[in-house]
């Protein structure tokens, strides 16, 4: 549609002359006013034509465009004594420090200048060298006391914020006194410096001459950058910029007619200080030192740095952040029965959101069936757009006349329908997978819907988070989102080449409920769980069991359903082995013959342990390890064998089987989960108290000096790294024996072993005992005088005046437990805010160090200047994501295929 | 240089092997990776390794690094004035 017709080859900035500023302006202004009484622009006053036309109405004086279509010009105010310019006054010091007062020299010999002349050759444009040269300069010229040129004598210059320069000048009788240098002053000195000296100060003299830091004439900018606003009274506000300006001409005439009266020096200085105040606010109202001038209210006026600096500024604001259409955002929330890369998008957003399709004579049908629907209801349109690119909103009252005139050529802009590709983002967007592309599928209700399964890269949950969405526009933005972007390329993240999507939670419970040994299910529950899984099976294989003439299969038979017909693998899972020998010996047996009879499996077959022979698991239950994030193997195998495509089939058909199973089975915790025997409890109770003991000992030992010191420790840490390894202990025992008590009948023991949900030490801490609580790695001590609380007397060294806790969350914590615990807790918080923070930061400046660099064709990564930055990327080349765990390729997978497939022949 | 090293930086296993290349090998890396002199990571003459092997400005130094991801990595810097 649109072609490039010119090509930037390169930007060159610099300072803008007072004869170009002369030569862009459209018109001098002179008269400090916007309006008069009718509202009409004053000639020659700051809405002058000729500076273009914001009203709508009348023509722009200049070029002739109305309203809108006037891009707007420049004018100018001619200054009747020259001011400096805040933004240079620095540079400005330095300059005349660096060069002589009466031949306007750079106070170099000519040997300097030609050595340095020549290290700047060797530094070829580098920036930071160039920088580091000037400044080099700079500190060894500004002590000089004469000209190595001329021989005049140089003064020390002082510099007063924000614009002001004094010379210490020494008269004949050899007084020193300070001498106040005028803009004037400064500009004459600047002007004497020859071009061939600039360049060492690090000026081009082409571009930026430093007597045009000092300034003569002032642009003004165009009407349309600084529009007034009508308020609804029909008063007009203007702009603070053309306040700002109003004040600088109004000082301007004052002056000018003062210097012409022939009034009094002191007179014209004063006026001449308060121009200067008037363009040092307009330039920049936060100088430091300089008050800033104040609208009528109080509220400071928002000035040409102000408009550019900061988040909300022009740059970071307007330029590198925009807002943007065809977007939407809500809340978000979970629906179990949609795909991975689907999202679920609320009907009253599709019918908002929409997608220009191409008429074409194979969709015209169906694009017109859509423009008569309307865009008042659902699938329809909102608008057409003719070949002319003219764009036609669809009503009840044109419908006819646009459908009878549509034709191949013009575009539909049809509402978002089933099956359309969109970008789906969570903020903070801290990696590529917080925003991914998805399918469109529209639904009833307000929220977003998303599959629980890409919860983890888009870090969400549904307390109320909300989420983005984005239409692509063009064919060529859908095609690389589809291609690109799509949630199925990124079940692998590129951190660690392992899977980043994969079964969470219930969907690990499940599949572990689906595979144990026993687990047998009806005819009618096979059917109905493959129904609702979406498996296609045209024939159930053979029953495993049949008892009384009913058949049963088995979860193991039904799970190998969804597994690919000739996928062979082994590992042993997160539940474990509980008979180490026999798992080694199964594994031996594996990697020997790699295909085992029946019967060998009958013997070695351990839950343990995984065995899947050709498409069929025959050993182990599934867990956290074949399709869980992080560490799913079976997962992370099918994607890299059999492509992302069947990786995002298995995970959405495995997921809802898992979800069938256990919402039929029936899971649950509950505070029964947590309850121990009497004669556990006894045991726990004599762990404790022979923890105290232990711990008393050890405190009696170090009392009577009998306690040797670690090395490398003082007495005191060795007591306490000896205390802490003891209560340490305790806890562990008294989690062992809890687990011992605690079987696989026990829904949270499920969820721990397969990891689904929480660890084992929950568990303990929820029936056992909390254990020690401890701020920076150290037992509690921090509260009163040699003690935490007042319970207890000072300097108690024992295990429960230190943050020891031997109660249960079930059995319930004493006051002063209650209190410890809340004292480790708060640590926990103040660290996440923390780390949130310092981590955010970091990242921020990691993005802004690393943005620019590129891996080129030759493997190398660069900066876009073409420096070398490594000479391989990654030093080996390999794309993390591509990659078996970060290994180019997984040899053992290449044998085992290899011979799977001689075997198979 | 008054008193002679005592210790040699090369001695120490955290410091990888550095190596001056010849003028062909340097001509050769400057046209494999087509790059000027400018484009090349710089290392300081006052770079204890640099003082040590007695390399000029202008000079590349290779650096033979053991890599957690490739094995051996050669890396490439010019020697620059202090």
């Amino acid at each position: 549609m649109h072609s490039i017709k010119k090509v930037i080859g390169k930007i060159e900035f610099g300072i803008l002359a007072p004869q170009e500023i002369r030569k862009m302006s459209a018109a001098e202004i002179t008269v400090p006013d916007t309006y008069d009484d009718d509202g009409y622009p004053i000639d020659g006053g700051l809405m002058d034509k000729r500076l273009g036309v914001i009203d709508p109405g009348l023509r722009c004086e200049t070029c002739g465009a109305r309203a809108g279509e006037c891009p707007g010009h420049f004018g100018h105010i001619e200054l009747a004594r020259p001011v400096i310019h805040v933004g240079f006054a620095k540079t400005l010091f330095r300059v005349l420090q660096s060069t002589c007062r009466e031949c306007g020299r750079i106070l170099l010999t000519d040997e300097e200048i030609e050595e340095y002349m020549h290290k700047f050759e060797f530094a070829e444009g580098r920036r930071s060298e160039i920088n580091r040269l000037i400044k080099e300069i700079h500190k060894k010229v500004k002590e000089r006391k004469t000209c190595p040129h001329c021989g005049a004598p140089q003064f020390p210059i002082k510099f007063e914020k924000p614009t002001i320069y004094w010379e210490t000048r020494i008269d004949e009788e050899g007084n020193e006194y300070k001498h106040r240098m005028m803009p004037s002053e400064v500009r004459d000195r600047l002007e004497k410096i020859p071009d061939k000296d600039l360049s060492l100060l690090g000026f081009h003299p082409e571009n930026s001459r430093p007597e045009w830091m000092v300034l003569t004439v002032l642009p003004v900018p165009p009407v349309t950058t600084r529009p007034s606003i009508t308020l609804e009274n029909g008063v007009r506000a203007e702009d603070d910029l053309t306040h700002k300006l109003v004040d600088i001409i109004r000082i301007n005439n004052r002056l000018k007619t003062n210097i012409e009266a022939g009034a009094p020096q002191l007179i014209i200085e004063d006026l001449w200080d308060l121009l200067q105040y008037h363009v040092t606010t307009y330039i920049n109202n936060e100088t430091s030192g300089v008050p800033a001038a104040k609208h009528k209210s109080g509220r400071p006026l928002k000035t040409l740095s102000q408009r550019l600096k900061g988040k909300e500024g022009r740059f970071r604001g307007n330029l590198s952040g925009k807002r943007v259409n065809f977007s939407a955002r809500t809340v978000i929330s979970p629906d179990p029965m949609i795909s991975i890369n689907e999202v679920g998008v609320p009907l009253a957003i599709a019918m908002e959101l929409t997608i220009p399709e191409k008429v074409t004579e194979f969709n015209m049908e169906k694009l017109k069936k859509l423009i008569s629907n309307g865009p008042d209801k659902y699938p329809g349109a909102n608008y057409v757009i003719d070949p002319e690119g003219r764009r036609i909103r669809i009503m009840e009252t044109n419908r006819e006349t646009v459908l009878e005139m549509l034709d191949i050529g013009w575009t539909v802009e049809r509402h978002l329908m089933d099956g359309d590709i969109v970008l789906f983002n969570r903020q903070p967007s801290l990696h590529r997978m917080s925003i991914m592309a998805h399918r469109v599928r529209v639904m009833p209700y307000k929220t977003f819907r998303l599959n629980l399964s890409v919860c983890p890269p888009y870090n969400a949950d549904f307390d109320g988070d909300e989420m983005n969405l984005h239409v692509p526009q063009t064919e060529e933005a859908q095609a690389e989102a589809r291609i690109l972007m799509e949630v199925q390329n990124h079940i692998i993240s590129p951190r660690y080449g392992g899977p980043l999507i994969g079964g969470i939670q219930d969907h690990i419970s499940g599949g572990y409920l689906l595979t144990r040994e026993g687990a047998y299910f009806t005819r009618l529950e096979v059917e109905q769980m493959l129904m609702f899984a979406g498996v296609d099976v045209d024939e159930l294989p053979e029953p495993d069991r049949v008892e009384k003439g009913v058949e049963f299969w088995s979860g193991k038979t039904i799970f190998s359903l969804l597994l690919p017909k000739d996928l062979t693998i082994w590992y042993e899972n997160k539940v474990g082995c509980k008979d180490k020998e026999k798992c080694e010996k199964l594994k031996k047996a594996i990697e020997e013959k790699l295909v085992l009879s029946d019967e060998e499996i009958r013997e070695l077959s351990d839950d343990g342990f995984v065995y899947i022979r050709n498409g069929k698991l025959l050993s182990g239950v599934i867990d956290k390890k074949a399709y869980g994030r992080e560490d799913g193997r079976l997962l992370d195998l099918i994607v890299k064998e059999y492509g992302t495509e069947r990786g995002k089939q298995f995970l959405n058909q495995v997921t809802k089987l898992a979800i069938w199973v256990i919402t039929h089975k029936g899971f649950t915790t509950a505070i029964d989960d947590e309850d121990l025997p009497q004669d556990a409890i006894e045991r726990i109770r004599e762990i404790i108290r022979e923890a105290e003991n232990n711990v008393n000992r050890l405190i009696q030992a170090y009392e009577m000096g009998e306690l040797d010191a670690h090395p490398g420790k003082t007495l005191e840490e060795t007591l306490e790294s000896l205390i802490m390894q003891k209560l340490a202990e305790a806890r562990d025992q008294a989690g062992d024996i809890a687990s011992q008590y605690l079987g696989m009948g026990n829904h949270a023991v499920i969820m721990a072993k397969t990891g689904a949900r929480g660890k084992i030490l929950n568990i303990t801490q929820m029936a056992a005992m909390l254990g020690q609580q401890s701020i920076r790695g150290k037992r509690l001590y921090r509260g009163y005088r040699g003690r935490v609380t007042t319970h207890f007397k000072p300097n108690d060294l024992g295990a429960e005046a230190k943050g020891f806790v031997v109660n249960s969350y079930k059995s319930g914590l004493t006051p002063t437990e209650y209190f410890f615990h809340a004292m480790g807790g708060r640590e926990g918080l103040v660290d996440t805010a923390v780390r949130t923070a310092q981590s955010g930061y970091m990242q921020r400046r990691l993005i802004n160090a690393l943005q620019d660099l590129k891996v080129d064709y030759d493997g190398t990564v660069r900066d876009p200047s073409g420096i070398i930055v490594q000479f391989r990327y990654g030093e080996d080349g390999v794309d993390p994501m591509k990659s078996w765990g970060g290994k180019t390729l997984n040899v053992d997978r290449v044998i085992v295929r290899t011979l799977l497939k001689m075997r198979g022949e | 240089m008054a008193a002679k090293r005592k210790f040699n930086i090369f001695d120490h296993e955290l410091v990888p092997e550095h190596r001056i290349l010849s003028d062909e090998e340097k001509a050769e890396l400057l046209k494999k990776y087509n790059i000027k002199l400018s484009q090349l990571p710089q290392i300081k003459a006052s770079d204890p390794a640099v003082e040590e092997l007695g390399a000029k400005p202008g000079d590349i130094i290779e650096i033979k690094r053991k890599s957690p991801t490739a094995g051996i990595y050669y890396y490439y810097r010019i020697v620059v004035e202090d």
